[in-house]
């Protein structure tokens, strides 16, 4: 063999015959054109990458039959064979999207997410503790979103025209019955759960998914934190009390354990800021939790959390129907509250959701009619009946299992069932000393739901869904159908719209009914309009709402009882949210209205009215700006309503029924309030301890507020229902000793 | 005869594995080469995908996959549209657990695109997403030191942090300057493993040095 032939073989694999040389575009199936697509010689080195103008080039010195593939996250995977003998081609590509996570359209509509993972979430879990009405109160962040109302006179979330008790709160997928500490009269109170426990928060003002029921209104799904990044040891000091906790994440990182304790003693509070009403028992508050996450795979773990707290508290108050005389009220409530779940991955695309819950709540309420003097009176007028004793035991038991099985794409199915009992046992002591009457009321209720996810494009996706439920105390069978839809515009805006139908039993404290009743129920309509850019949020949202076999409630022996289902109503409205965390750089605020027009009859409504928890017009503000040189973030937030109805209703013994006596409306109501953080180890890696500072103040401008008007018994009286205290202030220090390993390491090597 | 045509086929196979060799190590270089003015050219992403394309071609090697993951951090950080990040940064993983998975370990320098990938999904929400993705940052920058002492890269991340760290959350630009000047002594005395193994950073950390005076 001669050097000539050894030189043509050594040749041969570096392409001696030039180039081919390959070009076209590459655009989606609208052909537009797509920018960064990387094009590729099956198995060579030789490609391109598409400009803005979606054209793309390749040289290549391969030759004979070869494949040109693109493979670009988000496309279908297109192949093309060629043939390159050196003459140039050109090849356009129209690439098909995949149904993905990231580019498929959301459903929005009737919900608003707060998380730090998931595409599509409005408020951070920051944000809920970094409101500055909040009060790092779950429910008081939530208000400042449209939909919801400014009631002050009672806890709960009023949502779109609906009672608080409209609006159910799950933890981990399973309801919580107590989520509130026990009623006081004219006071509202806060949540007993700490907004730090929990990851995400779905907060739906309505249509909401077939996994949950029993909530004409609203739905509020929290999910709680997994494993902590490192074991830590929590204080916190506050005038109004002490708190403290352990955290403890085992070495290998699979497990963990922890407790809090935090004892709240108002007494400085109240000789600081005046009360109207007069303590004689300045609450106090103990409470107890403790948790457990241990990770049983790499997508499974089961989660416990369980709480213990007590409360006793006692005040007086004018007695509205006899001028000079007063009423003392004293509440003792001990309460408890246990959530297990687990998650695990059961097979190929199978997951499974499996909830269990537990709770007890007991309330001792002593009601004393006591003269100017401060002492019981033992009236054998009319005035009797305000002399009482009540004690009411509760004990709520729900599970839950939920399997979702993934299908192809994002597509999925969820179905499983829902277990809640509940039982309310009652005993009422009147002037006289003995029980006069004994309650106690049992509710079974079984749920099976199944619901798909459908998504067609990533442009239109849908959710459908239904829900069955049969109610042992009334012993009917409801089903609920809810579908929901969205369509993606080709700016990245979309319009979601949903529909359902929601059904509830009676509220307890109207029960046992002397009648057969039937579920009250609310029918849902939604259209919803989102666009996210670049963190800013507009969104928009219509709805009707229609109630149906609303209770109608009636006098019974003194106790206001359930008779019927002849109530109905309606509320429609339009409500706006507006964020931006852009236009001025860090500085952050939303804004928020609503407008809502309802009606209702029931309870002892004469005829369809406007409910007094329900204000037309609503409007939040809220701001944030963190100054980092200071490390100080500054928090202020103003809301506004406009006057809600008030009614004195009373039983009309000549017409034997129910009539309106007298009737108003508030002035309209607004609040400003300010907060401020102050983080002074923030940054410092060789700090031992965290600490936050936490400075606030509600209503600053001191805003004389009316929520509502009580009417004596004969309506010759109305007394305005105010809060407490006109304003209120709260200083508090949280220290946390986190015991980080990771940063040690990292000084020792600096 | 026969003899002849086995010698042919010797020949032949030899010639081309050592071409292959060769065209991997030429074609690195060349995309190697672009990686100074990748930032000011606004061709990360184009250079991502060239290195994407030569990993999948040649299956076995770590560096193709290395280079495609940092390329597409870098091409991230020119994204003006935070929302596109995560997705951006999720990719970069993907490529740098084929890099390990090649590789078999981490390295030093496996570790330190992880740290930035981690520092991309926290940029997003500094504020809420600290906690998060703050120990992971800071945990592989400190994984990378042990595993290589003498890699400048960690310590120029190190630099770079405290760069944008405000001075009031213990950062600042007098405490980046120490950070960038030691990387740039250490980038100094660095020898690479191979002439194609990682050795970027040096004109970085001296551009912030400068920016630090």
């Amino acid at each position: 063999m001669g050097p000539k032939l050894y030189f043509l073989l050594f040749m041969i694999p570096l392409g001696v015959f030039g180039q081919t040389k390959i070009s076209g575009r590459i655009t989606d199936t609208k052909n537009k054109e797509l920018r960064g697509i990387s094009i590729t010689l099956k198995n060579t080195y030789d490609g391109g990458t598409s400009d803005s103008l979606g054209y793309y080039r390749i040289s290549t010195s391969e030759k004979g039959e070869q494949i040109l593939e693109i493979t670009s996250s988000g496309y279908k995977a297109i192949e093309q064979k060629i043939t390159l003998n050196g003459q140039p081609l050109t090849i356009n590509f129209s690439l098909k999207e995949e149904i993905s996570e990231l580019k498929a359209v959301v459903i929005t509509a009737g919900s608003f997410e707060a998380g730090d993972q998931k595409k599509g979430t409005v408020l951070s879990s920051l944000d809920v503790v970094t409101t500055a009405s909040a009060n790092a109160d779950i429910t008081a962040a939530l208000k400042t979103l449209p939909g919801t109302q400014q009631v002050g006179e009672s806890e709960g979330l009023f949502v779109r025209g609906g009672t608080a008790n409209e609006s159910k709160i799950f933890i981990d997928g399973t309801l919580v019955n107590n989520f509130y500490f026990s009623s006081e009269p004219g006071l509202a109170q806060r949540g007993r759960f700490n907004p730090f426990l929990f990851k995400g928060t779905v907060f739906s003002a309505g249509g909401y998914s077939a996994l949950f029921g029993q909530a004409l209104s609203s739905a509020l799904i929290l999910e709680s934190i997994d494993l902590p990044d490192l074991s830590s040891a929590s204080l916190g000091i506050s005038y109004l009390g002490l708190s403290g906790g352990l955290q403890h994440l085992s070495k290998n990182k699979r497990a963990s354990w922890g407790f809090s304790y935090s004892y709240t003693d108002l007494s400085l509070a109240f000789k600081l800021i005046k009360q109207k009403p007069d303590y004689y028992n300045i609450p106090v508050l103990h409470d107890l939790d403790a948790n457990f996450r241990i990770k049983t795979s790499k997508t499974g773990m089961i989660k416990y959390y369980g709480t213990f707290g007590t409360t006793n508290v006692g005040f007086r108050y004018a007695d509205i129907d006899s001028l000079n005389m007063k009423d003392a009220f004293t509440l003792k409530n001990i309460n408890m509250y246990h959530n297990l779940s687990w998650k695990e991955k059961i097979g190929t695309g199978l997951k499974m959701i499996a909830g269990v819950s537990y709770s007890t709540n007991k309330d001792d309420i002593n009601n004393e009619f006591q003269n100017a003097d401060n002492v019981k009176q033992n009236p054998n007028n009319f005035y009797s009946f305000k002399n009482f004793h009540v004690t009411t035991h509760g004990n709520y038991a729900n599970a839950k299992l939920v399997i979702e099985k993934k299908l192809k794409g994002l597509n999925m199915i969820r179905f499983g069932s829902e277990y809640n009992y509940s039982k309310d046992n009652s005993d009422f002591t009147g002037n006289s000393g003995s029980i006069i009457a004994t309650q106690s009321v049992k509710e079974n209720l079984f749920s099976g739901f199944a619901e798909t996810d459908l998504y067609l494009t990533n442009d239109i996706a849908a959710k459908i869904g239904g829900r069955v439920e049969h109610s042992a105390l009334l012993e009917k069978w409801d089903v609920a159908p809810r579908i929901s839809l969205a369509y993606k515009f080709r700016d990245n805006s979309q319009l979601s719209v949903a529909y359902g139908i929601f059904y509830q039993d009676p509220e307890r404290k109207y029960l046992p009914t002397p009648n057969m009743l039937t579920f009250s129920n609310s029918t849902h309509y939604i259209l919803q309009y989102q666009k996210v850019a670049n963190s800013r949020i507009f969104r928009t949202e219509v709805f009707y709402k229609k109630y149906h076999d609303l209770f109608k409630t009636s006098n019974y022996n003194g106790q206001e009882l359930a008779v019927n289902n002849n109530g109905y109503g309606d509320a429609k409205g339009i409500e706006l949210f507006f964020r931006d965390k852009k236009t001025i750089k860090n500085f952050d605020y939303w804004v928020s209205y609503s407008y809502l027009d309802t009606k209702r009859d029931f309870l002892t409504y004469p005829n369809a009215i406007e409910p007094p928890f329900a204000a037309k017009h609503t409007a939040s503000l809220v701001m944030k700006k963190f100054i980092t040189n200071i490390k100080t973030g500054f928090n202020l937030s103003y809301s506004y309503a406009t006057g809600r109805p008030y009614y004195n209703i009373r039983y009309d013994n000549n017409a034997t029924q129910y009539k309106i006596y007298d009737q108003g409306r508030t002035k309209d109501f607004n609040t400003m309030s300010f907060s401020l953080n102050y983080l002074p180890n923030l940054g410092k890696k060789n700090a031992k301890v965290f600490s936050v500072f936490v400075f606030s103040v509600n209503n600053i401008l001191g805003a004389n507020n009316i929520y509502s008007y009580n009417y004596s018994y004969d309506g010759r009286y109305k007394q305005p229902v105010t809060p407490p205290s006109r304003r209120f202030f709260y200083l508090g220090c949280f220290l946390s000793f986190g015991i980080d390993r990771t940063q040690d390491a990292i000084n020792n090597n600096l | 005869m026969k003899q002849v045509f086995l010698i042919i086929a010797i020949v032949a196979l030899s010639n081309s594995l050592f071409a292959q060799s060769e065209k991997y190590k030429a074609a690195m270089k060349n995309n190697i080469s672009m990686l100074d003015s990748m930032m000011s050219k606004r061709n990360a992403g184009e250079l991502a995908n060239n290195f994407e394309r030569i990993g999948d071609a040649e299956k076995t090697q770590w560096l193709p996959y290395y280079y495609a993951s940092y390329t597409t951090l870098m091409n991230g950080f020119t994204e003006p549209d935070k929302s596109k990040t995560d997705a951006i940064a999720d990719k970069a993983e993907q490529l740098i657990n084929k890099a390990e998975s090649i590789l078999g370990k981490e390295n030093s320098e496996t570790d330190v695109i992880k740290s930035m990938i981690a520092s991309a999904h926290m940029m997003v929400d500094p504020q809420s997403r600290y906690m998060q993705y703050g120990p992971a940052s800071s945990g592989n920058i400190d994984k990378a030191i042990q595993l290589d002492p003498t890699n400048p890269r960690p310590v120029y991340l190190q630099g770079q942090a405290k760069f944008y760290t405000p001075p009031a959350f213990g950062g600042g630009k007098d405490q980046a300057k120490v950070l960038f000047e030691k990387s740039i002594a250490m980038f100094d005395k660095f020898k690479p493993e191979t002439d194609l193994s990682p050795n970027w950073g040096k004109n970085s950390a001296q551009y912030f040095l400068a920016m630090c005076k």
